[in-house]
């Protein structure tokens, strides 16, 4: 087991300036990724998940955006302090990205081969042939078949499913220590889901590289990660491995969220157990605990003072002043 | 299945576009065959569910089958009217009988009309209500019944969440009194916790006002949870189509299990288990469909003859009938 940090991410706050007002995106949150681990990020939209990221990797527009506190420690580094000229050298070289639509992410009008070899021209170093048959090459890995004559081929002339695969191939191309992939299936068939899911995992061995997973979908995780963060309005509201997470919820979001999903491998017993409201405003500032409006154990407490991530159990914190096991306050 | 007789049947229902080039003289130069023949039948207060990908014609065959698009071939009977031949008020007969449900809460709302305008309309188009004031009271039920407030009913779309809106759709939908509705994928665009309260609404009124509906979505657990027979869909044509249980436990076509072996489990154990079945390749284009089973290039079991003959629709099982040529 690698115990050695691959990046931690301290207290990040990250926030919009809007016209209606100041968006608290993500309140504080800190983290870790273990080299050549998975680390799973839920949450339903606007929970901040990828602002997370993004933040970390400086590509936060500012203004509107704006990084308030923080830390993000990379290899000794910490990314929201060095210069924009060492952060273009880790960005897409050490740290990858892939996103959710392949097709706003790749540029329409330039070939797949241009658009791959340019991180192996700036990154590597690589003339124009090496970096050719070095394009090939990382096409044909991700399962690109036919890849020499498709390099000229522009974005439009692919499936979205090869698209992400060509995304992928790109953000391998400098084989990077940490692969962030922000929902990459989530606009794709559940067949072409288990093909993208199939081709990560076994890069991931491959190369011993970490990936940060960001989701909505809880079955993706069990199949793929390690460790799991879910999280709420901007902030982490509980962490662990990712059998201990199933087995044992600890905060009555994950909790809920794990009896609203209807179940592929399981005969229909009763009507989903559904969590009422919708989450919150993110332009108010939050005010004791998000969660405390929709949630079913909730307490005095609960209204006034946002609880801490707290150690539950060995590897596993949960922010909640309720035992969600007894109803019971700790 | 019941004797009584079901309340929606389709035959052999066809709905090709056609592609054509040239602006001036238009010629038409192939055909996207997006939906190639399908039946089947939706008894009285049944969810049948229409699964499979992007692609494969399930919101096509919703659409066409409420007369959004004209048919290509095919019939279509709707509580005893005749779709496919309705025009004028018989046409207007069976719209109001039966709706829809979109899948964006919004795109589906007209941004500048107010709630009460959106869920009247169709009491106005139907000429079901006539009086302005009585209309207001309706709408303030329907909304009532939806779980809105109706306090609301003078507010615009964008003051909704997306889950409130989809709501308001389903209001709109249940204003003309339907039989019978086609819900198009109306949680996909939702976030998870709001999901579940859509579709046990949706099952709420299902009980309370013996609604029919046909559930097209691809998220298969979902359908699994609401639906009472699914039919599941490839390239055009339904391939397998059965119980609900019957189908998810014994699947028989090869695309249903490679399909229902990719839906994840959240189970960690479980989902690290499973034996996937994983397929090659992408749909094909409906525009030129593969000869014999439409299936085949992606079929992990094809036969020789799969490439040239096509299957034909077999009760494998009571109330199980399956399209391909490995099973027996």
């Amino acid at each position: 087991m690698e115990t050695h940090k691959l990046i931690e991410v301290k207290d990040l706050e990250t926030q919009f300036h809007t016209p209606e007002g100041i968006v608290y995106a993500v309140n504080g949150i800190s983290f870790f990724v273990h080299e050549g681990e998975t680390l799973a990020v839920v949450g339903e939209s606007g929970c901040g998940k990828s602002v997370t990221m993004l933040s970390f990797l400086r590509l936060i527009p500012t203004p509107p955006g704006e990084i308030v506190s923080g830390q993000a420690l990379y290899r000794e580094k910490d990314l929201l302090r060095i210069s924009e000229d060492e952060m273009e050298h880790i960005r897409g070289k050490e740290i990858a990205m892939i996103f959710q639509d392949p097709m706003t992410s790749l540029n329409p009008v330039l070939t797949i081969g241009r658009q791959i070899t340019e991180p192996l021209h700036t990154h590597l170093g690589l003339n124009k042939a090496e970096a050719r048959d070095r394009a090939i090459k990382l096409l044909l890995d991700v399962g690109i078949p036919d890849a020499a004559r498709r390099l000229n081929d522009y974005p439009h002339q692919f499936s979205g499913g090869m698209r992400q695969r060509v995304m992928i191939a790109m953000a391998l191309a400098c084989a990077p220590s940490l692969l962030i992939a922000d929902e990459p299936t989530t606009a794709l068939d559940v067949t072409i889901q288990a093909q993208i899911i199939e081709l990560v995992a076994h890069i991931r061995q491959h190369m011993n590289m970490a990936v940060i997973w960001i989701t909505h979908d809880l079955g993706v995780v069990a199949g793929m990660a390690d460790r799991v963060m879910v999280m709420y309005a901007g902030f982490v509201v509980e962490e662990a491995h990712v059998e201990e997470l199933y087995d044992n919820p600890r905060h009555p979001y994950t909790h809920a969220l794990l009896s609203a999903l209807p179940r592929v491998d399981r005969r229909r017993d009763s009507r989903l157990k559904s969590i009422p409201g919708a989450p919150p405003n993110l332009l108010v500032k939050p005010h004791g605990c998000p969660f405390a409006p929709r949630c079913e154990h909730t307490i005095e407490r609960c209204g006034n003072e946002n609880p801490p991530l707290q150690k539950v159990a060995p590897e596993h914190f949960a922010a909640c002043w309720v035992d969600v096991r007894t109803g019971a306050p700790k | 299945m019941s004797t009584e007789t079901p309340l929606v049947q389709v035959t052999d229902l066809k709905k090709h576009f056609p592609i054509t080039k040239g602006i001036v003289i238009q010629r038409q130069v192939g055909t996207v065959r997006a939906v190639d023949g399908i039946s089947f039948s939706i008894a009285r207060g049944e969810t049948l569910g229409l699964v499979g990908e992007s692609g494969c014609g399930k919101t096509t065959a919703g659409r066409t089958l409420l007369g959004l698009y004209p048919s290509t071939a095919g019939q279509v009977d709707i509580d005893g009217h005749d779709l496919t031949h309705a025009r004028g008020k018989s046409m207007m007969e069976i719209r109001r009988k039966a709706q829809m449900i979109f899948q964006d809460p919004y795109a589906s709302l007209n941004p500048r009309w107010t709630v009460n305008a959106i869920v009247s309309e169709p009491m106005r188009v139907h000429h079901l209500i006539n009086n302005e004031k009585d209309r207001q009271e309706r709408v303030k039920e329907l909304l009532t019944l939806v779980g809105l407030s109706a306090r609301l009913v003078n507010r615009f779309p964008h003051e909704f969440s997306g889950g409130q809106r989809q709501r308001i759709g389903i209001a709109r939908a249940l204003a003309s009194n339907p039989r019978f509705i086609v819900c198009d994928e109306p949680i996909s665009a939702l976030d998870v916790s709001i999901q579940a309260q859509v579709v046990n609404l949706l099952e709420e009124l299902q009980d309370r006002l013996n609604l029919t509906y046909l559930f097209v979505a691809h998220d298969l657990s979902m359908v699994r949870h609401i639906c009472d027979r699914v039919a599941v869909m490839y390239l055009g044509i339904i391939v397998e189509m059965g119980e609900r249980d019957e189908v998810y436990e014994h699947p028989l076509h090869p695309y249903t299990k490679a399909l229902l072996s990719a839906v994840p489990i959240p189970d960690p154990r479980k989902e690290r288990a499973r034996q996937r079945v994983i397929l090659t390749g992408d749909v094909p284009s409906p525009i030129n469909p593969p000869s014999g089973c439409r299936f085949h290039p992606r079929c992990p079991v094809a036969l020789e003859k799969c490439k040239t003959e096509t299957p034909v629709m077999k009760e494998a099982a009571p109330g199980h009938f399956v399209e391909c040529h490995a099973v027996k």
